[in-house]
């Protein structure tokens, strides 16, 4: 709630802070969603034998929820820097996939774009992922992604001052970012009803699940858009054919 | 532990690769901005990207423990049909959520 605070003492025009609050409306569920996740890596954070404050920083400057879980375990095991780079390389290069529509022509000013992208997070090309985003203001697309830098920063840190209160026999909370993706896959396929489309997808999860469950993410992603460029081929020279 | 150096070095090399994953593709798309093909990928992306994304955070449920499987499946359940029925993302992932953690947490109990 302190992120509505600086809300109500934004300077801006009418217009502005009604594009604001619109991106508040917009990053809410997502913020909401991620808070178990935040605080469960500042626990983790603290467990694992680094000061607490390292929790807000991890959140801050990487900014890359499921990546910044495996670099505590890689931190804490003091592995080498070259170990950490391949792992991030790994685990976010789905990333590279988001700019293909990510509405960043609605972004304009080389300080916002740098932000914008560094900030292009899973829930940010999620909640932006929608025809209506294409038309968006600036102000209301790095709101969105503002904010919920701003409320994953705070949960981090709120789970590394909770340290150990929460009891060790609750678990599962990590299920909130299941719930996250499950309820935005929902959401896109009402914008695109494909069912050969969803079952394509999770043919892709599968496979790379049995293939390898460590480097899933990557190759489900890579057939994904595989599978994609060779239907379009195919759609192409029926088209031409016919 | 904790050499704060190696702490901030670490977090940095992951921070730059990850922001370098995160933009360069901009950099090499937009002069594809127009292409039909990007145009046939980019729309039928989200759904499938999100699907993939809900597998992955699942791939530690093994399909063959009832333990592992019926919580996932049991929790998964109530958040598509609350979310089909009310329509409201917090109410589905809160409510999706407390019900895997009831379960799984009794059942490691």
């Amino acid at each position: 709630m302190q992120v509505m605070e600086t809300e109500t003492t934004y300077q801006g025009s009418p217009a502005t802070r009604e594009e604001v609050a619109a991106g508040w409306r917009t990053v809410l569920p997502a913020c909401v969603a991620v808070v178990p996740l935040g605080l469960a890596l500042g626990v983790l954070v603290v467990q694992s034998g680094l000061d607490w404050w390292w929790a807000p920083v991890f959140g801050a400057v990487v900014f890359a929820g499921s990546m910044e879980f495996l670099l505590v375990g890689l931190v804490a095991a003091a592995a080498p820097l070259a170990q950490i780079a391949v792992s991030t390389l790994l685990v976010n290069f789905r990333h590279v996939f988001y700019a293909i529509s990510f509405p960043m022509h609605r972004i304009q000013g080389r300080g916002w774009r740098a932000y914008s992208t560094f900030a292009l997070t899973d829930e940010a090309y999620a909640l932006t992922a929608t025809p209506e985003a294409a038309g968006w203001s600036r102000t209301r697309i790095v709101g969105i992604q503002a904010f919920f830098h701003l409320a994953w920063v705070l949960c981090v840190a709120a789970g590394a001052g909770l340290g150990s209160l929460i009891p060790p026999q609750v678990v599962g909370l990590d299920f909130a970012v299941t719930a996250l993706f499950v309820v935005l896959g929902i959401e896109a396929y009402k914008v695109r009803r494909s069912v050969p489309v969803s079952a394509l997808a999770l043919g892709c999860a599968l496979v790379a699940a049995l293939v390898s469950r460590d480097n899933m993410l990557l190759i489900a992603m890579g057939m994904f858009c595989a599978a994609l460029v060779c239907s379009y081929v195919l759609a192409v020279r029926r088209s031409s054919r016919g | 532990m904790a050499d704060h150096w190696y702490v901030l070095s670490a977090v940095l090399v992951s921070a730059a690769v990850t922001w370098t994953l995160r933009a360069a593709p901009f950099a090499m798309l937009a002069p594809l901005r127009h292409s039909a093909l990007l145009a046939y990928i980019g729309d039928r992306m989200p759904v499938g990207v999100m699907v993939i994304l809900a597998a992955y955070t699942l791939r530690e449920t093994d399909p063959v423990v009832l333990t592992s499987v019926g919580p996932a499946a049991l929790a998964l359940a109530i958040t598509i049909g609350l979310h089909l029925w009310r329509g409201s993302m917090t109410l589905s992932i809160f409510a999706g959520t407390a019900a895997y953690v009831l379960v799984v947490s009794v059942i490691a109990a």
